[in-house]
């Protein structure tokens, strides 16, 4: 039998977890080595993941499945394919960038780390899975611990208001899916007489006419899947930040520790992109051929307006916020098109901002921890002492304003190419967001990293030790390269993408 | 040997930021060694250019020393380099100017590693500009060149630096967001990225797209790819940003900004915008005619109104490069004639002069600067027996850019004035009276600086004026000895010139 790559992937932050739980909380050296051990093992897995996916055959591979509760059709069944194989590696980088600079945690690391694990396995566990039921499962996983982490460790000021929102916008969110996800899986039995919700089989009986069906609403007969894919898009979309359901998201990531904003900007936000995809989208074509104008102008606000929001903050992190809701943005802006170019696009962004964003966090927490401090006009000249997080958060920068040579290039050029072939006034519009995204970027750079440092912190500014130096190296060293070289990437999506139009139909 | 000659192109593209990731590698206090591995690694790209020249068959049509690899397969984008006549020789200049300027900046104390690798990715930038055959490495190429730029000016720059570095960044970006609307168009239309097929399909694109005419599309694409690049070159009125980033540029910074940035504008002009837009770029030659004597007669104005030296010849720039803009007219206009290939050899020759001139002007006004920490016309006077040198040197230069016969500029700006005069008669003229103000405003800034009662000032004590030293005339002599022989024997470099621009235009 084939090693059971996925459930140990996914399993590994689970268990690691509980043998956190299972030490002594004083013995912090040893909870940190624990976590970091498990985290590299959980990269080299991801990235050995990565490296054996055989594009040439494309599909889902390293597939396994289990039976779980067999009565209700639910099963265990993990696979990716070109799509979620980079979100696992991201996850798997995140984690372990995310452990490395919460090394100085020491308010009670053994939770925090297990916490952030169990969040980890959640994730991981919905990029894997292919159960529909197994997805949700993870989903409200991954969910769950964020209250948590961000409750407790969170920026005093704001975190109990934004654990409570975060968590009421996401289960919202999901619950709205999953009476969408339900009403699926009835109209999948009532055409096959088998209950499943295994996601292929669905697939299948959609593809033999499951759904070509009405829903009677008010006296009205509208198309099934017109009728449903907005629930199932817009619920998981609330996870991608999209427009007007991202008033959560800039909250949660000020308010979150360091590493919970990288993985929640990082991560987290994708995960509700590629449920949107996978459910929404994979599910559900033909609603997503007839919505997929809607959810354009949606994706643009978000592209647009999160730039220019996130132009007039003057918190430090807020920025950052921001800016994912306008780089989300463009994940979204590339699913609608469903066009090649888009989606290739879509899902290397997915990708690319889940790395940029976890850097710009992680620099953000690193100023914060020595200034105490996040507001722009009160900082200033930290590149004198922080020279690694200034040139990672030039770099990110540049990433985020769409610079060729880095990775949010070979990103965003696909997303705006399917765009043009759509509705290239979208496009036109669109492409304003990357000079204020330049203006905001090169502001913050400076104002925070050049010019005077203000009197207070001199002398209070200390350097970043190594492990923090490795974090930016990884994340940086993974931008320019796919930059460079976007084979590295994107010939996979490109195989997870086609496996979409087949099912879109060509539409 | 072998190896060398088959990758010449991406050797010489790739080596200076080559030698910028080993520069980061040496130690930060070692200021000396950081300073020549910059230098000799600099020098490498230009020995590798002048063999290729060398190696460059003239007369044979098409692209040479091509290379072409797997880059964005999905977007069928190659990374596919060449070159022709006119980048061989825009190439030529840019490895030339580097080393002057990484010579020039030996003065820079201040964090001189990230200063000497900035420069060098600067330069793999501007050479890939030159080089590029694909439309998508072209805007990559294009863009990445800012960023190096804008930091040499934020962090090395004078008082202002923060505003003109950042108004230069939005300025650029702002004006590339057409051209990359522009190239995603095209991208989507045919599925390729590829110069030479770009040229055939796009000419031969008629009917209707998007519901529109595809000539009002051409037309807006047009004008996308004019708007970027007039920005770059920079043509009235969007030449606003270059005063504020060559003022508060560091000097090496302005060398490189004059000599060479600005060429890449001039050079959009060339290689995309004549080859795809000739019907456009005939109806609206006019405009651009226009533009590029509004530029020669504004510059020239605007420079003679100058009280900060650095400023005068910022806008001297602008006035020298509105002729670039003028030959590319009267070629656009009467395509395929005889008028046509002269104004066109006088334009692009033009770009070489003034990259020599105006880097050699920008480095004067630094070693000044430097010396005295004012560029205040009114605070000089009558310094000429004080660095009798210095001051020939700069009245030499300055005759250069003033277009005096014996020197290059006086070859370029003959030429474009002798191809544009059939086809665009009035606008000449009214550029030639232009041409008066421009030696007005040059003998304004030498009056001022040189001559004229002595300020006491810089004669005694502390405050006294030192010559220009041996690094310092060492930047100037390559510069000086290439004005003085392009203007008495243009014929090596403008053969180059003419055979490509008569086999494209």
């Amino acid at each position: 039998m084939q090693f059971p790559v996925l459930s140990v992937i996914v399993f590994t932050p689970m268990v690691a977890a509980l043998i956190l739980l299972l030490m002594k909380p004083e013995r912090k050296t040893e909870i940190r080595v624990t976590a970091l051990a498990a985290a590299t093992f959980a990269l080299i897995l991801s990235l050995w993941v990565y490296f054996t996916y055989d594009k040439s055959l494309a599909g889902y591979q390293f597939q396994e499945q289990y039976n779980w509760m067999p009565s209700l059709g639910i099963g265990l069944h993990w696979g990716v394919d070109g799509i979620s194989t980079p979100l696992i590696l991201l996850t798997g980088v995140v984690m372990f960038t995310g452990v490395l600079i919460s090394w100085g945690i020491d308010d009670r690391p053994r939770e925090f780390f297990a916490f952030l694990f169990i969040l980890a396995s959640g994730v991981l566990g919905v990029f894997a899975a292919l159960d529909l039921f197994q997805l949700f499962f993870f989903y409200e996983i991954a969910v769950f611990p964020m209250y948590l982490l961000i409750a407790i460790w969170g920026w005093i000021k704001t975190r109990e208001y934004a654990a409570m929102k975060l968590t009421l916008y996401l289960f919202i969110g999901s619950v709205i899916s999953l009476v969408g996800a339900l009403a699926m899986f009835w109209a999948v039995r009532d055409f096959t007489g088998t209950l499943t919700f295994d996601m292929l089989k669905m697939q299948d009986a959609i593809q033999a006419g499951a759904f070509d069906r009405m829903v009677t609403f008010f006296g009205k007969e509208i198309p099934f899947q017109v009728f449903w894919f907005p629930f199932v898009f817009l619920g998981f979309a609330v996870l991608g930040g999209i427009f007007p359901f991202h008033n959560w998201s800039p909250d949660g990531h000020v308010a979150a520790p360091t590493a919970v904003s990288m993985f929640h900007a990082g991560v987290l936000m994708k995960l509700g992109a590629f449920a949107a995809l996978r459910v929404g989208i994979m599910l559900l074509p033909e609603g997503a051929v007839h919505w997929k104008s809607w959810i354009m102008i949606m994706a643009l606000i978000n592209v647009v307006y999160g730039a220019f929001i996130a132009f007039v903050q003057t918190d430090f992190k807020y920025v950052i916020g921001f800016s994912s809701v306008s780089h989300m943005g463009l994940v979204m802006l590339g699913f609608s098109t469903l066009t090649e170019k888009g989606l290739i696009g879509s899902g290397v962004q997915m990708f690319s901002h889940g790395v940029m964003t976890a850097l710009f966090f992680a620099v953000v927490g690193m100023v914060y921890d020595r200034a105490h401090t996040r507001e722009i006009p009160k900082l200033g000249g930290m590149a004198k002492v922080l020279t690694w997080p200034a040139i990672g958060f030039i770099i990110g920068g540049l990433v985020s304003m769409g610079m060729p040579g880095l990775s949010g290039f070979v990103a965003e050029f696909p997303i705006f190419m399917g765009v043009w072939e759509r509705l290239p006034i979208v496009a036109i519009v669109a492409v304003i967001s990357i000079v204020v995204t330049a203006g905001y970027i090169m502001l913050v750079i400076r104002r925070v990293f050049f010019g005077e440092m203000p009197s207070e912190f001199e002398g209070h500014i200390g350097p970043i030790n190594v492990l923090d130096k490795v974090a930016i190296g990884v994340l940086c060293a993974i931008m320019i390269l796919l930059g460079l070289f976007p084979s590295l990437m994107v010939p996979m999506v490109q195989t997870g993408v086609q496996s979409i139009l087949r099912l879109l139909g060509g539409a | 040997m072998d190896f060398i000659s088959s990758h010449l192109l991406t050797l010489i593209l790739f080596f200076p930021v080559l030698a910028g990731t080993i520069i980061v590698l040496l130690p930060r206090d070692d200021v000396k060694l950081i300073r020549w591995t910059a230098l000799i690694a600099s020098l490498i790209p230009f020995v590798l250019s002048v063999w290729l020249w060398i190696q460059f068959r003239l007369g044979e049509p098409g692209f040479q020393f091509e290379e072409q690899y797997t880059w964005y397969a999905a977007l069928n984008s190659t990374f596919h380099v060449g070159v022709d006549g006119l980048s061989l020789t825009m190439v030529l200049l840019t490895t030339l100017l580097t080393p002057l300027a990484i010579l020039a900046s030996f003065s820079i104390t201040d964090k001189v590693k990230a200063y000497m690798f900035l420069f060098l990715m600067l330069e793999t930038g501007m050479l890939g500009v030159f080089m590029s055959l694909d439309l998508l490495i072209f805007f990559v190429f294009w863009e990445i060149g800012l960023v190096p730029m804008y930091f040499l000016i934020n962090q090395w720059g004078s008082a202002n630096r923060n505003y003109a570095s950042l108004k230069f960044m939005i300025y650029t970006m702002g004006g590339s967001l057409g051209l990359l609307l522009a190239t995603q168009l095209l991208g989507v239309l045919f599925q390729t990225y590829d110069l030479p097929v770009l040229y055939q399909k796009w000419n031969a694109l008629e009917g209707t797209l998007m519901g529109l005419p595809v000539a009002t599309i051409k037309t807006v694409a047009f004008w996308a790819f004019v708007v970027a690049f007039a920005i770059k070159v920079p043509v009235w009125p969007f030449h606003t940003w270059l005063p504020d980033a060559h003022t508060e540029a560091p000097t090496a910074g302005s060398m490189i900004l004059a000599g060479v940035l600005l060429k890449l504008g001039a050079y959009g002009f060339l290689r995309l915008v004549l080859p795809l837009y000739p019907a456009e770029s005939e109806r609206f030659a006019g405009a651009l005619a226009f533009l590029a004597v509004a530029a020669i007669v504004f510059g020239a104005f605007a420079s003679y109104g100058q009280t900060d030296f650095k400023r005068l010849v910022a806008y001297s720039s602008v006035n020298h490069m509105g002729f670039v803009l003028l030959g590319i007219a009267a070629a656009a206009k009467a395509a395929g004639t005889m008028n046509a290939h002269i104004a066109m050899s006088g334009a692009v020759l033009q770009m070489f002069n003034h990259g020599l001139s105006a880097a050699g002007m920008f480095f004067l006004v630094g070693v000044i600067y430097e010396r005295t920490h004012t560029r205040n016309l009114n605070d000089f006077g009558g310094l000429f027996p004080l660095v009798p040198v210095y001051g020939s040197i700069l009245i030499f230069t300055s005759m250069a850019s003033l277009g005096l016969p014996g020197l290059n500029g006086f070859v370029s700006e003959f030429l474009v004035v002798r191809g544009a005069w059939p086809v665009l008669t009035v606008y000449t003229a009214i550029a030639m009276l232009g041409l008066l103000f421009t030696g007005a405003y040059i003998l304004k800034g030498i009056k001022n600086v040189l001559h004229g009662p002595l300020n006491e000032h810089w004669a005694h004590g502390e405050h006294k004026l030192t010559e220009i030293n041996t690094r310092e005339i060492i930047v100037m002599a390559p510069l000086m000895v290439l004005i003085l022989v392009i203007g008495i024997w243009p014929m090596w470099i403008l053969d180059v010139i003419n055979k490509a621009v008569t086999m494209l235009f």
